[in-house]
């Protein structure tokens, strides 16, 4: 692969070099260095969106803005990619509508975060069949601590549709930038984006130090915060296996490298709790460049993904230079952010077979109800036979040990039987013997394991009213 | 009419003070180096590997101090260089470096070896080791210990008060530089620019003419700015006067949340005696803040907090008492409200303790409770305009059909099992006026140039709240031009001397009045120039949309030609304006006075929802009702009213500082510290302002708004409470705040799981 000393991208509609590229550097950086300070840093971890910048990218149906946020992309992410920053939107004294109704509202008190609504304001904007008002639950990766949301909320409300003349909407008539191969490195240290699989192990094996990076949305975070040094990174981004997506009547294959919303955007027919999980899942701009892999993987014990996957007995494939295996997904976590997979392996796909269960509800308790890090989630699925008798039940759990688990002993204790209060009250006492959970700044322990307990309450509550 | 910087808000053009270091060649940038634990004493601290670290310029000292290496604004107790270290994370000394990647990483090779000390980390250890700033602040009124003993009912118990991280979007923020005459120059992110310039002038020695700093806007501050920006400032001011080169001081979120005061985490423990029906009679309240590890502005935050102890509701005979905690934790400081929101939540706690333990409705023991004309508070100053609570409260009831959604409540909880509706509604009385009196003062420099065109200076600073949106405007009425032709200048102490902090809601009062001043001395120069060209009586003149006339209706000529005229004829075009605050006295020893000019009111009904399984709640819909007086600007006052609200919502159930037993803070970022997010944006949010509430002796009859709003947050508190109560069996709830969803969980516990409290009756004593 060529070493390019030098990063290409397309910035505000115009060809970009930056030259001695630095791997390490962050865009939201070196956009600033360049005088485009409307982005800023408000927390460098992307909770706050104060440094949200649009990406074109191709959405299977044509190329869409994405916005994102440029604290978590390391420079050489952005290599071969199109991007737009708030300065490139008014067109001389003329504000783009998004600006001038966000201005018009009273949609900025003091102006800091203001750049970072706007661009993710713009890229809902121009939504590929957008037909109504701008959805505010687009702006949910964005942090305002003056207004308030509510003018930002009318703003919002108040866009119509973009004039066919538009020039952000023609620029969409284009396809989206592909990625390519690259890589590109420094004294200190090195990146690359292989476009295959094959590639990717074989780097990977060359390199032991390397380290695998999609999104960047936690390791970006962990060099942000904590100043860690990644010496050598290799993106999964440009690999056409990780991005794979493949139905069939027995299960659903999701490529480890998708990103949660261009998983959202493609399966349909997913169980309902899957809208409510994927909505309480961080936020917007995070979404779009997590990828489902990367959540598993880093084998948080507070990953959203794994409940939900482990209650729909998903499996992963595995691949490594010498060949592939498929494990269910309830083995593959060994222990605080450790996982099965050897050295030279990669997390290639999930597997969720079909059909999905009858009921499936997942719950996220957290202080904040949307984009929070959980103190319990919990998913709980179950299939009822004929009789009304407990087929099959899953009950996942996620910041209750120090990995996300199915408890087994709760669900053999409602297999069998009918769904009954006091059935219920069994699986809440094996879920109670079970579960020694720990107490943090989240929640104390006493709390996580009332509720692992209470949201097998909550799931009764549903489930029996449906099934009546 | 929008905030006056919209335009370049949403195209990214506004300027904040990082923004800037572009602008400087070899700027450096600073780290410091952090107190490994939060008490000890250093015992060593090595910077040499610092400087051999590639890009390290230097490391500052003690020794380079040329003045005081103190930054504390009213004590002097801030060392720039501590021996003793008094928080976890202290910063020691700082590393100034090219680039701040190179100082961070020499910041974090310095070896530090201390010798730890026992920490104060909780108000509790505090109390029980006797670690206080100075003896208690009181205030009294009559003898509340025998009104106590003569009450026919009774009730004592405690609540606590978690704090609140400013999250100011913009982190502190400072550069400092050389300037072309050899002084020292400063863009600093903050409330406060002459004590900002006053205490780097301290930190070198120099008199304060030699100091410049400039507030070019902020990104926020909430009083987080007020006091704590001056550190930051000094320090980048020192390296600049140090190694004469332009110094840059920017916190990361992570080092402005560890190092910087917060809202005081208070405990309040209280007495209450009162009748069958509700009345207050006699009211006994112990306040304890934690201050930290330096006094900052601790007291006059205390101070606010034992007046605003009243809120709306007359207290015949009190006893409060406020005690600042000495800590090793960040130094807390002003956060909008200052003191208030603690006060007043204290004695909303009391009222709903006191109706539940009575079970009356707790918005008729609020009102029952109501300030009447004529009474005066415990410090003795008359409530004027008394009536204007009651009359809130009852249009408030009717527009928000407070009745009848009660009753659709009751229908719904009696019918839902796991989950429950509450509905509270509470009022806000917030003095105006800085409490220490001599702030009441603000300062103006109108420029007006040949062409008609306006300079505005001012001692105020924008900081998001719309103040430089509401000075534009008064100029342009006085003045009798278009906004278009007013520039407002960033805040300079080379421009206004001596101003005050822009804060305690007052910045519009004080800055405004003073700008009004100026621009009506401007205009009584320009009558008669304007007589003789409009051959009128000068009494005549009318200024008006740009245009001057004779009378409201004659012939007019353009501003711009009145003023080349006026320039002709050597009328001088510029004037310094000054507002003084009339009548306000106050006398700590006596505890008596007329702190305030006025009150400002409002009410707000919340509505919420409770899960039952797992004490997450949802806010469903609030109504507010609030008084502004005659608004400058509607949308700019509606503004601050819906953020103040969110913002104080956050405070009361969402964001959660905590502490381990290291004195580490455990929720010192963004993914662990939850501001409010569209989450707690409730669907229905109606807000109204009082008609008819002109201010006399106000500027333009308005009234300040910045505080005022967050406490109508307490409402939701209150509203969360009847909720909790719906799933027991009536009975006092006590909870502490934040109510998170635990917090929440743990009151539904108790509630569900206990029996009704006995009604008290007689001399008995409910303990809850």
């Amino acid at each position: 692969m060529h070493v390019s000393p030098s990063v290409h991208l397309c910035l505000n509609g115009q060809p970009v070099t930056i030259d001695a590229a630095s791997p390490q550097r962050t865009l939201l950086d070196q956009l600033r260095e360049l005088g485009l300070t409307g982005a800023k840093e408000g927390c460098a971890e992307g909770e706050c969106g104060a440094c949200t910048v649009a990406m074109v990218q191709d959405t299977g149906a044509g190329a869409e803005y994405r916005p994102v946020n440029s604290c978590l992309m390391l420079l050489p992410m952005a290599a071969g990619q199109e991007i737009y920053t708030v300065e490139s939107l008014a067109s001389g004294n003329v504000l783009h509508p998004v600006q001038d109704s966000l201005a018009q509202a009273g949609g900025s008190q003091c102006g800091y975060c203001t750049p970072g609504f706007v661009m993710s304001l713009f890229a809902e904007y121009y939504r590929r069949g957008r037909q109504s008002a701008c959805e505010p639950d687009a702006l949910g990766g964005n942090l305002c601590r003056c207004t308030g949301y509510r003018p930002i909320r009318d703003a919002a409300r108040a866009l119509t549709v973009p004039a066919p003349e538009d020039r952000f909407a023609r620029r969409l008539v284009e396809p989206a930038p592909t990625l390519e191969e690259f890589a590109c490195s420094s004294a200190e240290a090195s990146f690359s984006r292989p476009a295959s699989l094959a590639a990717c192990l074989a780097e990977r094996r060359a390199h032991a130090e390397a380290r695998y990076i999609s999104g960047g949305t936690d390791l970006v975070v962990e060099s942000n915060l904590r100043g860690t040094a990644f010496p050598r990174l290799i993106s999964l981004e440009a690999v056409p296996e990780l991005r794979m997506w493949n139905e069939t009547s027995v299960s659903v294959e999701i490529g480890a490298g998708l990103t949660l919303n261009e998983i959202g955007a493609r399966w349909r027919g997913a169980p309902p709790a899957f809208r409510e999980w994927l909505a309480l899942f961080a936020s917007p701009l995070i979404r779009n460049r997590a990828t489902l892999g990367g959540n598993l993987a880093t084998a948080s014990p507070i990953g959203d993904a794994a409940p939900f996957l482990l209650a729909l007995d998903a499996r992963v494939r595995l691949a490594g230079l010498d060949g592939e295996r498929i494990e269910p997904l309830s083995s593959f976590f060994t222990g605080y952010r450790k996982t099965i997979l050897q050295p030279d392996e990669l997390l290639v796909s999930i597997l969720v077979p079909k059909p999905f269960p009858d009921r499936v509800r997942f719950y996220k308790v957290a202080k904040r109800r949307l984009d929070d890090i959980s103190t319990v989630a919990a998913c709980m699925a179950m299939s009822l036979d004929r009789a009304g008798r407990v087929r099959s039940a899953r009950l996942a759990y996620g910041g209750v040990a120090e990995i996300p688990l199915r408890v087994s002993e709760a669900e053999e204790a409602i297999e069998g039987h009918r769904w009954t209060p006091a059935v219920a009250q069994l699986a809440q006492d094996a879920v109670r013997r079970r579960l020694r959970p720990i107490s943090d700044h989240r929640g104390s322990d006493a709390y996580r394991a009332s509720l692992a307990a209470a949201l097998i309450g909550k799931f009764l509550s549903e489930t029996r009213e449906q099934a009546a | 009419m929008n905030h006056e910087s919209a335009g370049a808000h949403v195209t990214g053009s506004a300027l904040y003070t990082e923004d800037l270091a572009g602008r400087f060649q070899g700027l450096l940038h600073a780290w410091p180096v952090l107190a490994p634990v939060s008490h000890g004493m250093v015992v060593s601290l090595d910077a040499s590997s610092a400087r051999a670290e590639p890009g390290v310029h230097t490391v500052l000292a003690a020794r380079d101090v040329p003045g005081e290496p103190d930054t504390g604004t009213i004590r002097h107790d801030e060392p720039l260089f501590p021996d003793e270290i008094q928080f976890h994370r202290q910063p020691l000394t700082w590393v100034l470096a090219d680039s701040v990647e190179a100082a961070r990483r020499g910041a974090e090779s310095v070896r530090v070896v201390c010798e730890p000390l026992p920490a104060i980390l909780t108000i509790g250890q505090a109390i029980a080791g006797n670690s206080f700033f100075g003896p208690p602040l009181a205030l009294r009124r009559g003898d509340a210990a025998a009104a106590l003993a003569a009450s026919p009912c009774r009730l004592e118990g405690e609540v606590a008060i978690g704090g609140q991280e400013h999250f100011y979007l913009e982190t502190q923020s400072a550069i400092a530089w050389i300037d072309e005459t050899g002084g020292i120059a400063s863009y600093s992110s903050t409330q406060h620019p002459s004590d900002t310039q006053a205490v780097i002038a301290r930190v070198l020695g120099l008199p304060r003419n030699q100091v410049t700093v400039e507030c070019p806007r902020m990104g926020g501050a909430f009083g987080g700015k007020e006091s704590q920006a001056n550190w930051f400032a000094a320090v980048a001011a020192l390296g600049a006067w140090k190694t004469r080169r332009p110094v840059q001081v920017r916190l990361p979120r992570a080092l402005d949340m560890a190092l910087t005061g917060k809202r005081h985490p208070f405990l309040a423990r209280f007495e209450a005696g009162f009748d069958s029906e509700g009345l207050l009679l006699a009211l006994k309240v112990a306040l304890y803040s934690d201050g930290g590890w330096s006094l900052d502005l601790s007291e006059p935050v205390m101070s606010r907090a034992l007046f605003h102890l009243d809120n709306c509701y007359y207290l015949p005979a009190v006893e409060a008492t406020g005690h600042i905690c000495r800590t090793h934790k960040t130094s807390q400081t002003a956060f909008r409200g200052f003191g208030g929101p603690q006060g007043m939540l204290v004695i909303e706690d009391v009222l709903d303790r006191i109706a539940r333990a009575l079970a009356l409705p707790p918005d008729q023991v609020r009102r029952r409770n109501f300030y009447r004309e004529g009474q005066s508070t415990h410090y003795g100053q008359t409530v004027k305009d008394a009536g204007r609570i009651e009359n809130i409260w009852q249009q408030l009831q009717t527009a928000s059909s407070f009745a009848a959604r009660r009753a659709a409540i009751d229908r719904f909880n009696e019918a839902s099992a796991h989950v429950k509706r509450g509905m509270a509604i509470t009022p806000v009385k917030f003095g105006i006026s800085f409490t220490a009196s001599w702030y009441n003062q603000g300062g103006a420099l109108v420029l007006v140039y040949r062409d008609g065109s306006v300079q505005v200076n001012h001692g105020g600073t924008e900081m998001g709240q719309g103040l430089y949106t509401k000075i534009r405007q008064i100029a342009a009425c006085q003045l009798g031009v278009a906004t278009e032709s007013i520039r407002l200048m960033p805040a300079s102490t080379g421009k206004v001397p001596n101003s005050s902090a822009s804060a305690a809601s007052a910045s519009t009062d004080l800055n405004g009045a003073a700008v009004a001043d100026a621009c009506g001395q401007i205009v009584e120069r320009l009558r008669p120039v304007a007589a003789r060209l409009l051959q009128c009586a000068p009494e005549e003149v009318a200024f008006r949309g740009g245009l001057v006339s004779a009378g409201e209706s004659g012939p007019g000529i353009a501003f711009a030609s009145l003023t080349e005229e006026a320039y002709r004829a050597r009328v001088p075009l510029f004037a310094e304006g000054y507002y003084r605050t009339p009548g306000i006295h106050f006398n700590p020893q006596t505890g008596q006075g007329q702190p305030f000019h006025y009150f400002a009111y409002g009410a707000a009904v919340a509505e919420v929802e409770v899960d039952g399984f797992t004490g997450q709640h949802q806010i469903r819909r609030v109504d507010i009702l609030q008084d502004v007086g005659d608004s400058v600007a509607p949308l700019i006052d509606r503004g601050q009213i819906e953020g103040g609200f969110l913002q104080g919502l956050g405070w009361l159930t969402l964001e959660e500082l905590l502490w381990d037993d290291q004195g580490r803070l455990a929720t010192g970022g963004a993914s662990t510290y939850k501001l409010p997010s569209w989450s707690e944006l409730p669907e229905i949010f109606e807000v109204n302002f009082l008609e008819r509430a002109t201010e006399p002796g106000v500027v333009m009859g308005s009234k300040a708004v910045g505080e005022p709003p967050l406490m109508l947050a307490l409402a939701v508190r209150e509203a969360l409470r009847a909720a909790i109560a719906a799933f027991g069996n009536g009975g006092v709830i006590t909870i502490d705040s934040p109510l998170t969803p635990e917090r929440v969980f743990w009151a539904l516990e108790r509630a569900r799981t206990r029996s009704p409290e006995p009604v008290p009756a007689g001399a008995g004593v409910l303990r809850t």
